[in-house]
């Protein structure tokens, strides 16, 4: 009997690709953001306010996806900027290849934020890189406060943790200081901002999130275009 | 895992051959993943075949160990791979002091350094998803014979 290393991650293919993309992201000065939540925690309302709060003329795309169903997509066609539904017909995350595939047609070169909506489940889509330059996770306060300490993975992968529906706080016994102190447990010192779609309330603490993120991203993308150039 | 043909593995499937689309459960994708890397690994060593397969498993990488070998045994289920046992190592989630530089176990949660309590400690190790190994054993005059007839 012979024992042969192997040494290898066991989704090496899928990471291979998302690292090609994580480098045409970066080539193109592109901020990449994978968004996780429980089905119905309010994504795509997230990704609606978003996209209503941001001018009409910015380098902004979305990809969502869902196991069937173009609702989501049309949802969020409403605000002009390019929209692409992935319906993955069963599968429960979206993986690498399926973002390749998606992006075919989109010029990078006119992007600055690509924001990926990733199928509604809080345990498979944590194990598939897409390339993404952070995963931001969802909880919405009618789901319960331990939901970081029964899906640790997830909130220990995410840069942060947008609780969302913060308009229902009064009518639900949803703790959310417990909420954020069990999501530090599994990620120590990660980044909470509190929403409502609904209401507006919370969204310009998640709008500047984002815009420091994008500005972040931006200066890489010039500093490499200024040494290829000199 | 999305793409490919949805025909069952065939019984005696030969290695590289494509394998079934049954990626649609996260733990069926993960354990199909495996098996095409046996195969690709056996290629490598002519004249044997592979008797167990290890991975090491995080328990930050929200794998379920139980679907896992569910999903495994059912893939390889009347296959040449019938036999192919698989081995799984649960890492714990290990953190590194930034201040003392101790490394240790984190356990309920709890990733305060247990030497100086500061809570300044970095994630090392806990979300594995690896191969570790393969275990290959030469066929023999009499597993020739009994692998001929599947």
């Amino acid at each position: 009997m012979d024992r042969v290393p192997l040494e290898q991650k066991v989704l090496s293919e899928n990471d291979r690709v998302a690292a090609e993309l994580r480098a045409r992201f970066q080539e193109h000065g592109i901020l990449c953001l994978n968004l996780i939540s429980s089905p119905g925690s309010g994504k795509t309302s997230l990704l609606e306010r978003t996209l209503e709060a941001l001018p009409r003329h910015d380098r902004v795309a979305v990809l969502t996806g869902d196991i069937q169903t173009e609702n989501d997509a049309n949802r969020l066609k409403r605000f002009h900027f390019p929209v692409k539904q992935i319906t993955t017909g069963g599968t429960c995350h979206l993986d690498a290849r399926m973002i390749v595939r998606h992006l075919a047609d989109w010029k990078l070169e006119d992007l600055d934020l690509l924001l990926i909506e990733n199928v509604g489940n809080l345990v498979c889509p944590s194990s598939y890189d897409l390339g993404e330059a952070a995963k931001v996770v969802v909880l919405s306060v009618t789901e319960g406060e331990d939901k970081p300490l029964k899906y640790p993975s997830i909130f220990f992968k995410s840069d942060l943790l947008v609780l969302s529906k913060i308009d229902l706080l009064p009518y639900v016994p949803f703790d959310i200081e417990a909420a954020a102190v069990n999501a530090r447990k599994v990620h120590p010192g990660m980044e909470i901002v509190k929403v409502s779609c609904l209401t507006g309330n919370g969204l310009q603490e998640w709008m500047t999130w984002l815009e420091e993120r994008r500005k972040a991203r931006k200066p890489l993308a010039q500093e490499t275009t200024q040494e290829t150039m000199s | 895992m999305e793409g490919r043909a949805s025909s069952p593995v065939q019984p005696g499937g030969t290695p590289g051959a494509p394998l079934a689309n049954w990626g649609n459960m996260h733990e069926m994708a993960i354990a199909t993943s495996v098996l095409e890397a046996v195969k690709t690994e056996m290629d490598l060593h002519p004249g044997t075949y592979p008797c167990k397969v290890g991975l090491r498993i995080g328990e930050m990488a929200a794998i379920d160990q139980d679907a896992l070998r569910f999903c495994f045994e059912a893939i390889v289920h009347e296959t040449d791979l019938e036999s192919l046992a698989l081995g799984i190592e649960v890492c714990p989630r290990r953190h590194r002091c930034q201040g003392c530089g101790r490394e240790f176990v984190v356990r309920d949660y709890d990733s305060r350094c247990p030497q100086c309590a500061s809570l300044e400690t970095t994630c090392i190790s806990g979300d594995e998803l690896e191969l570790a190994y393969l275990e290959v054993e030469e066929y023999g005059p009499s597993t020739v014979g009994a692998k001929s007839t599947q």
